[in-house]
């Protein structure tokens, strides 16, 4: 039992991570139709960034919050600014053509985004800096650190926050009302393109944090490690039903809980014919299941338009 | 267009001229003369990066091979009643598998009796069919890729321990020194973290201990707690990791995180400075194995040290030692054989008993070195220390302490 409740707080862990890059996808989604493959790949950025600044500042005699800080804020700025300067350049020319040039675009910004960081930081595996040491609680049998608590409170709180600003401010406001029908939200007065530029913004700010999550949380960071990370949080997307902000989150914790458990149990339940490097055929084959009995996603609403 | 034509025309008749030339000018064949000169010169090969990034490690191969040289030069030997003088032949592979086969045939041509290179598998395993075809024997002072001695080539020989070598050596090293009794297992499902987790997993199930779980994660994989939590309920003493440096770190990170007191072990895949980054404070205590001694644990090591800086007022790199020992396995071939004819001493290699630098040097029929030592480092505050060496085999370890006796009584 114990064992069991230590793989749930494995999978609470990743999923809360994955469901904050889930949201970066499902925004976007949610407004412009589009899926922005390049996501993962600011996230990734983001890590690396924060990595950086961590590094340079480990020796200096600042202490340990303070870097932390300063690395996060690092991230998010360079975040921000490729995200927003990502959808004014590659997106914006393209939001009147048909559907698959945006797509295409996404996959090509998300190539340049790995390679330029490959040559920025080199294709090694980079280490974080020992700048915490995670403390180990222990909870009914199971153990979890300090880390993985204040990962998973730090992402439930950014997503109730999200949640509340999309329902109560008047951005908020603007962003559903685009997210229902841009053109008539234009008519309202609503200024469409500057909502779209701050979904990109609001998007990449999460995915800096959640890159930064990353790097603590596992101790390291590689020029490639947004390209599966944003393949499970489109999934944990797509899961929850894409273009639903609440469902993203759900398909995220979701996703990350089946993960571990399958990767927990799958050789038990296959009397060892499958290994754990088989997880992933769990989480997809509930993707799966959950497109064909409700195509929407868990929690997305039925649509007039069928894809 | 025109000037194009003609000077793809020009350069394709150069390049024809060159390699007439080449073709043209006989390669000097007198170390093969039948009748007995007074002094009859020996030519030995060495092929190894001596350019480019790993340039280090293959000059100290060359200089191990050229010191061995003028030791022998020194003290005079006799081949079947005559005189010898034996000269070095030092090709550079520029670590490049294509670069290496051009290289071998080279010495090929050059008559040598011998080669000993290369440094990389890479290299080693395209250049063993050029000796092979050219009846001229090999030895590598260096590579451990299984395969370089699986292609049936009786040309093909080398004093280093191979990485299927290292699995077993582990897994006894785990059993009988550590004591491990449940073992878990997990491997990168790559060709390297696979076999040698396979070559582990058989041989401490052979050994009695029980393994308690087999697990597999990717080379890409950088979140193992799913898998680390599932071992942990089945309370391992030990955890063994066949596979390399990324992650080796984060899965022995993770390990601390969830508190399991187990040991953890695994092979030169992630015995290097970056594995320690990447661990942070975890890698403490963390062992892994590599292939050979440690340099100044060499039966002869610490002479071969002094006269090697003496000689070249530098440190031995790696593999300096095992190349000086490779010309020495040569020449005792062919004073058995009365010959520095490869055709006739090559059979005498196979049959090589000698103490050399590295230790004990005798070849089983694949060509791989017979209990080539294999040692175990720790990690000791924040770097990798030498704990422990062991030779491979179960049955060939008591022969490998008998032997050490035997000679030391020799002597």
């Amino acid at each position: 039992m114990d064992i069991f409740i230590q793989q749930l707080i494995n999978g609470l862990v990743l999923g809360s991570i994955y469901a904050l890059v889930a949201l970066g996808y499902t925004m976007v989604y949610g407004i412009l139709g589009l899926i922005n493959f390049a996501h993962g790949d600011i996230v990734m950025v983001g890590a690396l960034v924060a990595l950086a600044v961590a590094q340079a500042l480990a020796a200096s005699l600042l202490p340990v919050p303070l870097v932390l800080l300063f690395a996060t804020l690092a991230a998010l700025l360079v975040c921000v600014a490729l995200g927003v300067t990502i959808e004014r350049v590659a997106y914006r020319p393209l939001r009147r053509a048909p559907r698959l040039a945006p797509l295409i675009t996404a996959i090509g910004i998300s190539i340049l985004l790995q390679y330029s960081a490959a040559l920025i930081w080199g294709k090694q595996y980079i280490s974080t800096p020992d700048l915490i040491k995670p403390e180990a609680f222990t909870f009914g049998g199971a153990q979890f650190t300090d880390l993985q608590a204040f990962i998973f409170l730090l992402a439930c709180t950014l997503m109730a926050g999200l949640l509340w600003f999309i329902k109560a401010s008047r951005i908020g406001r603007a962003m559903r009302a685009t997210e229902q029908n841009a053109e008539v939200a234009g008519l309202m007065g609503v200024d469409t393109n500057r909502i779209i530029s701050f979904t990109f913004f609001l998007g990449s700010a999460i995915g800096a944090i959640a890159g930064v999550m990353v790097v603590l949380y596992y101790g390291l960071g590689h020029y490639f490690m947004g390209f599966m990370l944003g393949l499970k949080a489109f999934t944990a997307a797509v899961l929850g039903g894409i273009g639903n902000v609440a469902g993203a989150m759900l398909g995220g914790l979701l996703l990350g809980v089946i993960e571990s458990l399958a990767a927990g149990y799958i050789g038990d339940l296959t009397g060892g014919v499958l290994g754990s490097n088989y997880r992933d055929i769990f989480a997809f084959l509930v993707l799966i299941l959950v497109l064909v009995l409700r195509p929407s996603g868990i929690m997305g609403q039925h649509t007039s338009e069928r894809a | 267009m025109n000037r194009r034509h003609v000077l793809s025309i020009v350069s394709t008749l150069a390049l024809a001229l060159v390699y007439g030339c080449g073709k043209e000018t006989p390669p000097a064949p007198k170390a093969e003369a039948p009748k007995p000169p007074e002094v009859m010169t020996v030519k030995i090969g060495s092929a190894s990066p001596l350019t480019g990034p790993q340039a280090h490690i293959g000059i100290d191969i060359r200089n191990g091979v050229q010191l061995a040289i003028e030791d022998l030069n020194t003290a005079g030997v006799e081949i079947g009643g005559k005189k010898v003088k034996f000269e070095l032949v030092a090709e550079d592979d520029e670590a490049n598998p294509t670069k290496a086969t051009t290289v071998a045939q080279k010495l090929v041509d050059a008559k040598v009796a011998g080669v000993v290179g290369h440094f990389n598998s890479g290299a080693s395993i395209p250049a063993s069919k050029v000796y092979a075809d050219g009846g001229v024997p090999q030895i590598s002072p260096s590579s451990t890729n299984p395969d370089y001695t699986l292609k049936g080539f009786k040309t093909t020989f080398r004093v280093v321990a191979h990485d299927g070598q290292q699995g077993p050596t582990l897994g006894r090293f785990a059993v009988e020194k550590l004591k491990a009794k449940n073992i878990a297992i997990i491997d990168d499902s790559t060709a390297y973290g696979q076999g040698l987790a396979d070559n582990f997993e058989a041989t401490v199930k052979s050994l009695g201990a029980k393994v308690i779980a087999r697990e597999h994660t990717t080379d890409k994989d950088t979140d193992f707690k799913a898998i680390l939590t599932k071992i942990k309920g089945r309370k391992p003493d030990l955890v063994m990791f066949g596979g390399i440096d990324p992650q080796a770190g984060p899965m022995v990170r993770q390990l601390s995180e969830l508190g399991i007191q187990a040991r953890f072990i695994g092979g030169d895949g992630m015995q290097t400075p970056n594995f320690i980054k990447l661990a942070g404070d975890a890698a403490e205590g963390v062992m892994a194995s590599i292939p050979g001694l440690p340099k100044d644990q060499m039966p002869g090591g610490k002479a071969f040290l002094e006269k090697y800086k003496a000689k070249y007022n530098a440190e031995v790199e790696l593999f300096a030692p095992m190349g000086y020992d490779a010309v020495f396995v040569f020449v005792e071939a062919m004073k058995r054989a009365g010959s520095s004819d490869p055709a006739k001493f090559l059979p005498e290699i196979g049959k090589t008993d000698y103490k050399g630098v590295i230790g004990p040097i005798a070849f089983d029929e694949k060509g791989d070195l017979k209990n080539g030592p294999i040692t175990i480092y720790v990690v000791k505050g924040g770097k990798w220390e030498p704990l422990e060496t062991v030779a491979p085999g179960a049955a060939a370890v008591a022969k490998a302490a008998d032997a050490a006796k035997d000679g030391g009584a020799k002597k």
